[in-house]
This record gives structure tokens, C-alpha cells and sequence, in this order.
């Protein structure tokens, strides 16, 4: 107990060891999450009349960016597959940062819903034994449960791991593998439970269709794995600690063959809904060309798939093996995905509403402001999870520190 | 500082993690610690702005309507009203009517004889509490009135805000829209937290405005466009309050909350009928209880021909269109 209060206490002070560049990079991160929590505020004051959001369409980019964002969550089991089923020896040295971005992650997905609630006052409601489960009829309540089971998994995980490497002990394996695996289906379940809210909407003829759960793993082993890509390169680059090619292209292939499945989905939904267009193809319509003179979302979603079609061109030809024109692929991939899934996905669902109206969304100053706040926090609290994580995986800061009597403090 | 160009944390600085803090580092610690704290008040500054009594523990710990004992339940009533006399200048009387034994709504709506006038709209408004921000702000009206082009039934080229000197248009048929209190309803079922259900003797779908959480789930599912979310506090002239409310109905809402169509139970469980049906100028509108075999509704059902607004996603509606001729 005094030991594990000891560690606690060292990863605090080594929270605040870095170089000056460390410092500015986590002061403007949060001055940006509290930017984020002011704007907040004043919705907390005035209501979700702050944000763009309608009695059409009632959803807007807080869920759009909670929806992405289970996606990225889930992707860490791309890297928790190779290594621990097939045994790669050289993923279990970036499989640690997959399991912190997922703790990240998922600390946003459960802040983007909790800023999109009327009543955020009320949030105990939803947890038992102060509230009330509506379980198993709604889904939202299996989210809450899969989301922190799934943050809850990933924290024991990571952390058992790294409190046993700075305590120099092996890992006791039945500890942390029987969890291992169990995250491995949890985090199918995350994304398959995110993609069911909507599914399950019998009214709502854009989104009740089966491919859509597809589509949503399809698209999250791309932006997820895109986005270790480019954080791999930035931990290797500005850390004391060695990541090397393997993991990355081991990333890049699972990248492809998921875009490749992504891209096959969606021109599968794009031929169902306008070879016979039906009354039900009046969202994608709208989406894609615009209904009624509306044409809000269609430079959008054609941006998406233009990032989108990029990237794939990018994945599939040997140009990707070159670390730059890799790291395009991964931006133009995330940022297609970002705006496919957020803007793409969840604002169509709303336009035409039931009884067609065309109303149109876009999101407010200080709506994009609380979600500026919220993807800074995410940043702020993996930095400093890696700032930790980085000096104990490669040993420097250990329980039992063999310190050298020349160099004093 | 002694530090590593090639890495952040040199071994060098991470030794000091294992000694004692040094005065310089704690003074350095309390000022940025301080300077967080200043950040983090400022930025919550916006919250001084709440009103007084907005958030109390008292409303944080009230239990879901169902679990409520009769004598909280009796304290709570008499608060509202006690609230809606200090913020209003308006004593309502805040009812619990239950649903009376072996009734059952059901809503018949005629739609040969509808002229899309809007008064049932407006009814529903001047009885329910809505917030309003003008006379005629009919956005949080519990019925949309839709315009449509004779010749089929396509809701995704109806107009909502039609506005010509008369009604009705050459051409045009109209179609009021409101909460269908189904039989099986998707808007109950998608609630996280059981804040919205359906009666089970009279099927009347309602919402407890102190347990809702604004998640607003609900509208996503509702396939009739039935339910309105308070975006702020509710906007409602005290002149204008219905002083008749229902717990489970239209007594005054909050910022935040889900509100929809009850057919009025502050009236229909009394024995009366909805406003909207009390102010039709043509009679389009049969209220009444479907197990009753001599009721009027019934005598629609068993005699017209009648049409179920989406019928294809399986909600069951106890709402029904029928036609004369």
C-alpha cells in the first residue's frame, strides 16, 4: 500500500518533469479545455438553445464527435490483436499506447454525452443505484454500461501493466490476459452497441438499415489505427523510447484492408439508395445533392469522400510505404472518416424529419467551442498518460532506482 | 535545468522525482496551482448567472414519479404551485389525476372535413404551458398541421409553414400530426433512464419533467416528429398560464426537458375532452375510450375507413385518420 502511494506520488512529480516545449504544449492545451469548460458553462446557464440544435434535428456534433470517437476508442484492439493472438513480439511495445488512447478516448466519448444532455444535473439518473436502468429495452443504457466496462478494462489493464513494470515484476498473467482478451471482444461491443442506437430507430429510414454496424467497425479500424500512425511517429520522435517501422506498417495494412471494406459498404448503401430511389433515399438526397434548395451538408460529405477516395489511392499503392506520403494518407483518412461519420452520419438521420421538413443544422460558435474543449482535454490527458507511461516502460523510473550519488539535485 | 536535447525526460531529471520536494519547486507547484484554480473559477464564471433556487438538493434527490409515496408526492404538488405563485404571480392547482379503470384513449381524426386552420395547434398551446415566444409561436405546439398536395400522401413533400389568406387551398388537403400514444412506443423504450412511459390502463404516453435528463433519445425514435425539447427556460407570459395543470401533463416546464401530447390528461381523465378537439371549428376530431363499444371513437373504427398514419414501422398507434367520402 505505502508502495503503490509512493508510485502515485512519483508518476505526480513526473507529471511535471519536460522540457519547456512539454510546458507550452500542456499549458495550451488547457487554456483550450478551459475555454471549452467556460463555453459549457454558458450553455449550463442558458440551455442547448447555445447550440445549433433544433426540435428537427436534435442531435447535432456532440454526438457526431461521441460517435467518431467510440470508433477510435475500439480501434485499440488493432493493436491488442496482433499482439497478444498472433504473438508479435513487437507490438507489445506500442500495444500500451493503443490501451491509453482508448482511456483517453473514452473519457471524451462519456464528456461529448455528457455536454449533450438537457440535464446534466441529472446524469446520476442514468447510473444504478441512484437511477434508474431502462435495461435491456434501451440501448443507451447498454451504452453506458459497455463504455465503462470499457474504460474500466483498459485502466486495470494499463495500468496493472505499468505498475508492474516499475515495480520490475513480471506481469502475473492470470492478472491482466483473461482482461486482455475480454477487451478484445469489449471493444467490438463498444462500437456495435454505438452503431445499434441508431439502427434500432425503426423511424428514422437513414439509419435503420444493416450495414450501418459494418460500416461503423469498417471505419473506425481506419481513422483509429490512422491516428496511432501519426502518434507512434510523435512519441518516437519527441520520447526517450524506440517504436519502430514494424508496428506502423503492420498499422498501415490493417488501415487498407479496412478502408478497402469501407469504401465497398459505402458504394453499396450509395446503389441501394439511388438505383430505386424510394421516399426513404430523401436523406441521402439531401446528404449527397441537397433537397428542397438545401444544400447544407453536400459540400461536406463530398469533401469526405474526396479525402476519403485519397486516402485509399494513397493506402492501396506502394506510395504509402514512404513514412510521408503514409502520414497524408492517415490525415486525409481521419478527417474523411471524422466528417463521414459525424456530419454524415448523424445530421441526415434528422433531414428530412418524419414529417419532411427540410431544417438544417449547423453547429454554433459556442457549440464548436465546448467540442474544441473536449478533443483538448482528450490530448491534455493522453499527454500527460504517455508523459507517465514513457519513463516507466523504459525503465527510469522504477521502485527501486539505483540512483547515481554524483548527480544532485 | 539539466536537460537531454534528444528526450523530455533526461535520467538526469527524472532523479529528482526520487527526492524530497526542494522549497523552489514547491513555490513553483503552489503558483501554477493557484494560477490552474484562477483559470478554472474563471472559466466557470458563467455559472454565477443561474438563478437562485435553480438548483436545489431538494430537486436533485426527488425519485422518479412511480417511486414517489403519495405524501411526497402531496409536498411536491404543493411546492409547484407554491414556485408558480412566487415566479408567476399565478396560483395553478397541480393535479395527480389517475387514469380511471377499463378506459382506454383513442383519437379519430377526420380528414375530409380538416381545413388546416391551425386552431387545434393553437388550442394545444393556450391549454398545455408551452413556451411561446411570440402569440403565434406554434414551435413547441404539441401539433404540427401539414399541407399537402391532393393526389397521394407523400409527408416528405408536405409544407408545414404554409401561410396563404385562406385555407383551405385549391388542391391542398391538410393533415394535423400529434403524439399517436402508441401501443408500442418507440420513445419509451429508447429512455436510458424510464423518465417517459405509457400508462398502462388509459395508454397515455407521459414524461416526469423532474427525472428526464435531456438526452433527448426519444426524438430521435419518435417516427411522428411528437416530442419538442426545451432549448431554455421555458418563455410563458403569466397572463397567458393555465392555472388547470397535472403533474403528468402541462404544469410548467424546465429548461432541459423533454415535453409531448397527453391528449390533455389534465382534462380527458376529468371527463372532458382535449382542447384541440374543443376548438375544431368543423368537428374533425372524435375523442374517446375505445373500450367502450358505444363510444363515437368506436363507432369511427367500426364504420370508416381508416388509415394509420406509418403503419409500416410497426408502432401501433392508438391515433387514427379516417375519411368521409
Amino acid at each position: 500500500m505505502k508502495d503503490y502511494l509512493t508510485f502515485l506520488w512519483r508518476v505526480w512529480r513526473v507529471s511535471f518533469q519536460g522540457s519547456a516545449k512539454f510546458y507550452l504544449w500542456m499549458t495550451l492545451l488547457t487554456a483550450l479545455t478551459l475555454v471549452g469548460v467556460h463555453a459549457w458553462a454558458r450553455q449550463f446557464v442558458a440551455g442547448l438553445e447555445t447550440t445549433g440544435m433544433t426540435n428537427q434535428v436534435s442531435w447535432g456534433a456532440y454526438i457526431a464527435n461521441f460517435t467518431f470517437l467510440v470508433g477510435v476508442a475500439a480501434a485499440a484492439v488493432m493493436l491488442v490483436i496482433p499482439a497478444y493472438i498472433y504473438k508479435k513480439e513487437f507490438m507489445h511495445e506500442v500495444v500500451i499506447f493503443g490501451e491509453l488512447m482508448a482511456i483517453a478516448v473514452i473519457v471524451m466519448c462519456l464528456l461529448f454525452v455528457m455536454v449533450d444532455l438537457g440535464r446534466p444535473d441529472r446524469f446520476l439518473h442514468m447510473i444504478p443505484p441512484f437511477g434508474i436502468f431502462n435495461w435491456p429495452g434501451s440501448i443507451l443504457s447498454w451504452d453506458v454500461i459497455v463504455l465503462n466496462g470499457y474504460l474500466l478494462l483498459n485502466l486495470h489493464i494499463a495500468g496493472y501493466l505499468l505498475y508492474c513494470r516499475y515495480r520490475q515484476q513480471k506481469p502475473a498473467k492470470p492478472f491482466y490476459i483473461p482482461f486482455v482478451f475480454i477487451s478484445i471482444a469489449w471493444a467490438v461491443s463498444i462500437h456495435t452497441v454505438t452503431a445499434f442506437l441508431y439502427v434500432g430507430l425503426a423511424g428514422r429510414s437513414y439509419w435503420h438499415h444493416p450495414l450501418v454496424p459494418s460500416r461503423f467497425l469498417a471505419s473506425a479500424f481506419v481513422a483509429g489505427p490512422g491516428l496511432m500512425i501519426l502518434t507512434f511517429q510523435i512519441i518516437r520522435r519527441v520520447t526517450r523510447y524506440y517504436i519502430g517501422d514494424q508496428p506502423i506498417f503492420t498499422l498501415r495494412m490493417i488501415m487498407t484492408v479496412a478502408m478497402i471494406i469501407n469504401m465497398f459498404l459505402l458504394g453499396s448503401e450509395l446503389f441501394t439508395e439511388f438505383y430505386s430511389p424510394t421516399m426513404h433515399a430523401a436523406a441521402a438526397h439531401y446528404l449527397y445533392f441537397g433537397l428542397h434548395g438545401h444544400h447544407g451538408l453536400v459540400p461536406w460529405i463530398w469533401t469526405a469522400i474526396a479525402l476519403d477516395f485519397l486516402g485509399l489511392l494513397l493506402l492501396i499503392t506502394p506510395l504509402s510505404r514512404k513514412i510521408g506520403w503514409l502520414n497524408l494518407a492517415c490525415v486525409v483518412c481521419f478527417l474523411g472518416v471524422w466528417i463521414e461519420k459525424g456530419m454524415g452520419l448523424i445530421i441526415p438521420g434528422f433531414v428530412p424529419s418524419p414529417l419532411g421538413q427540410v431544417v438544417e443544422y449547423l453547429p454554433t460558435l459556442n457549440e464548436t467551442l465546448v467540442c474544441l474543449g473536449v478533443w483538448a482535454f482528450g490530448a491534455l490527458l493522453f499527454s500527460w498518460m504517455v508523459r507517465v507511461a514513457i519513463p516507466i516502460m523504459n525503465g527510469s523510473l522504477r521502485a527501486h532506482p539505483q540512483l547515481n550519488p554524483l548527480t544532485k539535485s | 535545468m539539466n536537460s537531454d536535447p534528444q528526450n523530455e525526460v533526461s535520467p538526469q531529471t527524472l532523479e529528482r522525482v526520487y527526492q524530497p520536494v526542494t522549497r523552489r519547486t514547491f513555490l513553483k507547484g503552489t503558483a501554477a496551482a493557484v494560477a490552474g484554480l484562477a483559470g478554472l473559477g474563471a472559466a466557470l464564471s458563467p455559472l454565477l448567472a443561474l438563478e437562485r433556487g435553480e438548483l436545489t438538493l431538494e430537486a436533485l434527490l426527488q425519485k422518479r414519479y412511480r417511486e414517489l409515496k403519495p405524501e411526497e408526492l402531496r409536498r411536491i404538488l404543493k411546492a409547484l404551485e407554491d414556485q408558480c405563485e412566487r415566479e408567476y404571480g399565478v396560483r395553478p392547482a397541480v393535479h395527480d389525476r389517475k387514469a380511471r379503470a377499463g378506459v382506454e384513449f383513442g383519437y379519430a381524426l377526420n380528414l375530409t372535413r380538416c381545413i388546416g386552420c391551425r386552431k387545434c395547434a393553437y388550442g394545444c398551446l393556450k391549454e398545455n404551458n408551452q413556451s411561446r415566444d411570440a402569440a403565434d409561436d406554434l414551435e413547441m405546439s404539441y401539433i404540427r398541421v401539414l399541407e399537402l398536395d391532393k393526389g397521394g400522401m407523400n409527408l416528405e413533400t408536405s409544407t408545414l409553414y404554409y401561410d396563404p389568406p385562406t385555407v383551405p387551398q385549391e388542391g391542398k388537403f391538410y393533415m394535423p400530426v400529434q403524439c399517436q400514444q402508441c401501443r408500442q412506443p418507440p420513445c419509451t423504450k429508447v429512455c436510458p433512464v424510464r423518465a417517459t412511459w405509457q400508462e398502462e390502463t388509459d395508454g397515455i404516453v407521459v414524461v416526469d419533467y423532474n427525472w428526464c435528463i435531456g438526452c433527448r433519445y426519444c426524438m430521435a425514435a419518435c417516427p411522428y416528429d411528437a416530442r419538442r425539447f426545451n432549448y431554455k427556460k421555458p418563455a410563458l407570459p403569466p397572463a397567458e398560464i393555465n392555472p388547470n395543470q397535472d403533474y403528468l401533463s402541462n404544469r410548467l416546464r424546465y429548461k432541459g426537458v423533454v415535453e409531448k401530447c397527453t391528449f390533455c390528461l389534465q382534462r380527458s381523465r376529468a371527463g372532458k375532452y382535449p382542447a384541440c378537439l374543443e376548438v375544431c371549428p368543423t368537428g374533425a376530431r372524435i375523442f374517446g375510450d375505445l373500450r367502450d363499444p358505444k363510444s363515437e371513437i368506436r363507432y369511427v373504427l367500426d364504420h370508416k375507413r381508416v388509415y394509420i398514419l406509418k403503419e409500416e414501422v410497426g408502432t401501433l398507434p392508438r391515433f387514427y385518420y379516417f375519411f368521409d367520402k
